[in-house]
Formats: structure tokens, sequence, C-alpha cells
């Protein structure tokens, strides 16, 4: 079976973000960029499930300017097959690019689609599910286990508020990865090679017949409230002190 | 306008993030129907009817809903939304689930996890995990949102006396089955329902010594959490994890102990009410959010803390 996995370009989340002072935006200009991290998760999920056997080609999306065919080679590195980027210079919401998924779907006939759970970038946690119902797709959000079963349907454990759910979901099923779906590995030197040499088919949405035009108009971007400065107690009897007296947090 | 809000339940009672809800309703103004999809949920229907600012609730009992199962729900919803200018639900693990797949069944955007409402068309909510806020405006008819649990002051249980319709919709998509739950009864809070967490991070040296932490958490009622680099080190769980990849929460009291603060750990505790860190070099990041700080080794201080909290 085949598995398109996600590759999102957006800032590294070890970067610390700043703000335009023209309140347009958050500042890409010279920062470093990489894959979003729950999509490492969803690319290894894939890549492991190859290796198990169950799988035989992993296929990488991901969906912007020129520049995310990096974001495409980091994943081929990591094990996936090929790639397909949707080049746009569109501000690409989630529901244009459900729609672009969909018509990819149609096209490459995956049994599923493993995507983040949510981009560390918008927070939008919104694609994977509207993927799913697009194109009539059972969904398995943030999934802690997938298990692919003999009669097409997969066995996967959720995070939920509070512990774990287990459902079924009919294959091609949606799923998207939490943290606790696996580790990702590193790239090997000769991985990194290797990828080099794999496959990248290049589409626009036009090509694809979706209409990508943004729902929602982005009006300004303000950095968060500041923290007052603090203190600096001297010893552990103050910092009590302060916490049942000044903060009033503990009795 | 009207408001239809998806209600969190657990088919016996109303969830506090309803409650949020349809506060964030009331203040984009309208009326406001409150849907309670469920198994065996006729009582969580009658005591939704109390929740203040209510018109009606719409009650729908049925095996179906009973796991909240994301392709029924939004199923169920599709055919209730006719006449709705906006559909309400909680940024919960179910309502996150549900709510992006009903609003792509209607070909609109969804607005996830608002913090402020502006007006019926425009709202603020936190991009980069809370490090620039955004304000956005939605240009589809029917406006799909999710309310931040922790952006507005949940409405008064009691006081309402909505009308209570149950309904006969019954379709299953046929697609998932729920196989089981395991939730678990923990000894300590969930990470991001505590209003005390404790965290250790690469200071805590070995994941042995998070044994420091459990005392002052038993004793404060508190959640445990970690750094990103102390579950990379393999301390502890990545379920513990705090930070922009991990759990964000806001609790009233968050203590870092043995936390340089890295970017992306601030960027998951930053909105805590109250921050203490523990921590012996003082040119830690993490001080710079500190409302209390204490350069110490946290070997000695934190055996301390926990001394004086008995």
């Amino acid at each position: 079976m085949k598995v398109l996995v996600t590759a999102k370009r957006v800032v590294d989340y070890n970067v610390s973000i700043r703000v335009l002072s023209d309140n347009s935006g958050v500042d890409l200009n010279n920062v470093k960029m990489s894959v979003n991290p729950f999509d490492e998760i969803a690319i290894e999920e894939a890549v492991r499930l190859k290796e198990a056997g169950k799988v035989e080609e992993v296929i990488v999306v991901s969906i912007g300017t020129s520049a995310c065919g990096e974001q495409i080679r980091t994943a081929l590195a990591l094990g996936a097959d090929r790639g397909i980027l949707v080049e746009t210079e569109e501000d690409m919401q989630p529901l244009a690019i459900a729609k672009v998924f969909k018509a990819l779907i149609e096209k490459e006939q995956p049994k599923m689609v493993i995507l983040g759970k949510q981009a560390i970038d918008g927070d939008n946690g919104q694609t994977g599910q509207m993927v799913a119902a697009l194109s009539g797709l059972a969904q398995a959000t943030f999934a802690s286990e997938v298990v692919v079963n003999d009669d097409d349907t997969a066995t996967v454990t959720r995070e939920v508020d509070g512990g774990l759910e287990v459902i079924s979901v009919k294959l091609p099923a949606i799923i998207t990865t939490d943290l606790r779906l696996n580790e990702p590995r590193y790239a090997s030197l000769p991985n990194i090679m290797k990828a080099k040499k794999k496959p990248v088919d290049t589409y626009s949405p036009e090509d694809l017949g979706v209409d990508v035009t943004p729902r929602v108009k982005t009006l300004k971007v303000t950095p968060p409230a500041e923290r007052a400065a603090g203190i600096i107690v001297e010893t552990v009897e103050e910092l009590v002190d302060k916490l049942k007296n000044e903060a009033k947090v503990i009795s | 306008m009207s408001i239809l809000v998806i209600a969190e339940h657990n088919n016996a009672a109303v969830n506090a993030a309803t409650l949020v809800n349809v506060a964030a309703a009331q203040a984009i103004g309208g009326d406001i129907d409150v849907l309670i999809a469920g198994e065996g949920c006729a009582e969580v229907g009658a005591e939704a009817a109390n929740i203040a600012g209510v018109s009606k609730v719409v009650v729908a009992d049925n095996a179906l809903y009973g796991h909240q199962l994301a392709e029924n729900i939004a199923d169920l919803v599709i055919e209730l939304s006719a006449g709705y200018t906006h559909i309400i639900g909680a940024t919960t693990a179910s309502g996150k689930n549900y709510m992006p797949r009903i609003a792509a069944l209607l070909d609109v955007a969804q607005i996830s996890d608002i913090c402020g409402v502006i007006s019926e068309d425009t709202f603020e909510r936190p991009i980069y995990a809370g490090n620039a806020i955004a304000t956005v405006q939605s240009s589809d008819s029917i406006k799909v949102l999710t309310v931040r649990g922790t952006a507005f002051d949940g409405v008064a249980a009691e006081g309402g006396s909505a009308t209570v319709e149950n309904i006969d919709i019954a379709k299953d998509a046929g697609l998932s089955t729920w196989v089981r739950e395991d939730i678990v009864k923990l000894e300590r809070p969930e990470l991001t329902a505590a209003s005390v967490i404790i965290s250790g991070g690469r200071g805590m040296q070995n994941g042995e010594n998070f044994a420091l932490l459990e005392s002052v958490a038993d004793k404060l009622g508190a959640a445990i959490g970690a750094s990103r680099a102390a579950v990379d080190a393999g301390f502890v769980p990545n379920d513990m994890q705090v930070g922009q990849t991990g759990k964000i929460v806001a609790p009233d009291l968050y203590i870092a102990v043995g936390i340089s603060g890295a970017i992306q750990h601030l960027a998951g505790m930053k909105d805590s009410k109250t921050i203490v860190a523990i921590n012996k070099d003082e040119d830690a990041p993490i001080f710079q959010v500190a409302d209390y700080g204490l350069v110490a080794d946290l070997f000695k201080a934190v055996p301390e803390f926990d001394a004086l909290l008995d």
C-alpha cells in the first residue's frame, strides 16, 4: 500500500520569533526553517510501516513556495521514496491545503495519509480532519499508536483528555500524529546523498483544479502581553513566604 | 445572529468547557442554542437547559454519538446547521477532532482556539504557541470556531430556562468504531488541567531525581512536567513534556526546577499566573519570565522547599 505524508515548512522550533514592527506578521527573513516537528513524526511512522513490510511506497507532500523543496529532501533523506511539491505563492490556509490533498488522494489512491496533528506556526490543527471530511474518509487524530490490520482496517490509539482511546478505522484513512507515536530518526549522510536522486514531481494548485483563495484575512499580528518583571528571592523561606502571602498560590 | 454551541460532556454532566463556549457565544451576541450529542444523555440536556443565556437545548441521544466519533458528530451537526451564523466548539481533544471536519463539510474555514472576540466576524487567536496574537477576519457565511478554555470566564451553570428539543437523527457514517478507552485514574492531576505544576529540566541529572519533585507535587496537589531537554535526555517519558512541541499549560502556579528556559519550553508555560524558577545559573533565561526566582542548587533547595510545606 501507498502512504502520503506531509512535510510543512515552518520556522524551526528553537527559533524565537519576532513580530514585525508594522504588525503585518512574523519576521521570516533569515530565520532557520525546518520540517514541522509533528510532520517529522508522520514521516517516521510511514517509514517504520515500510520497514515492517506493511507499506510499499511513502510519498511526501509539501505545499508552498519552491523553498519547500528543502523539506521534501529532508523527508526523502529520512526514508520517503518520492516527493510531491505543490508550488504556490498564495497564503495557504487549512481548507485550501485540504482541497489540494483531496486532489492528490484521487490521483495517488493511498491507503493512508499521515499528517502532523498541527503545525507549530499557525497552530490551527485542522488540516487532517478537513482532508478526511472532503475525501469522505475516516479520521484518527492525535495518534500514539497505529496498527495496520490485514482486513483493511487500522487500530489507532488516540491521545484524549485524561488518557487514551482506541478506535478502529476503515482504510483508506487519515491519521494525525501526536508526540508519543514515535521518536523520529536523524538522517544519515549516505541517505542525504541518496535523497538527492529520488524523484520529486511539481504541480500548481491550478494543475490539480483546486481553488486556494484564502477565506480568512489576518488584520494584524501583535506580540502577547509582556510579563511584569519578577524578583529574585534569596532563600527558600522567602520563596515560600511570597507564595503564601503575596501571590497567595499555596496555603 | 444565531449560534450553535456544541457541548462538551461525558453523558452524565456538562463539562466546564461548555460554559466557556457559551461565554464566547455571548461575547459574539445573538440567540444561543446548545447541542448535546451523546448516549443516555437526557439528564445532561436537562442540566444544560439551566445554563445562563441559552435559548434552546437540542438533545441527540443515540449510541452513535456516545463516544463522540468525529464522523458521526460532524454529519449530525451538518444536518442541524441550517440557519446558524456561528458554530462553536471547545479546544479539547473531542472539539479539536470534530470541529474542522464540520467546517470542511460546510466548505468554510475554521478559526481555531480563539482567545478574544472583536466582532461577529473578527477574532483574536494565538499563533506560534502564543508567541504572537493574530487578529483574523472570516469572510465565510458560517463561522466555525473553537474556543481556548482559559480565555473566557464560563457563564453560570444555573439561572437559565431554555427549552429542550429531542431530535431523532441517527446516521452512521460507518467509517470508524470505538474500541475501548483507558482513562487513567491519575493520583495527580493531568498537566493540562492542573492548577499547580512542578517541572524538571536537564538540571535534574537523571530520571530517579524526579522523585524529589513528587513529594512536593503530592503536597501541592500538583502535576509533574518536564522540559524537552529532560525528555530528550531520556529522564522521563514524552507525555510529561511542557512546551511548544509538548503540552501548552497555564496553571495558577508553575514551578520550573533545573530548567534553563529554552524558547520552546517558555512557549508552553509562560501564560501561567505565577512562575517560580529554581536554577543555579543566574543567567538562565527562565528567570526573565519568573515572578519569583531562586538562584540555588536544586538538590538543596527542593528538599528545603518540600520540608517547609509541611
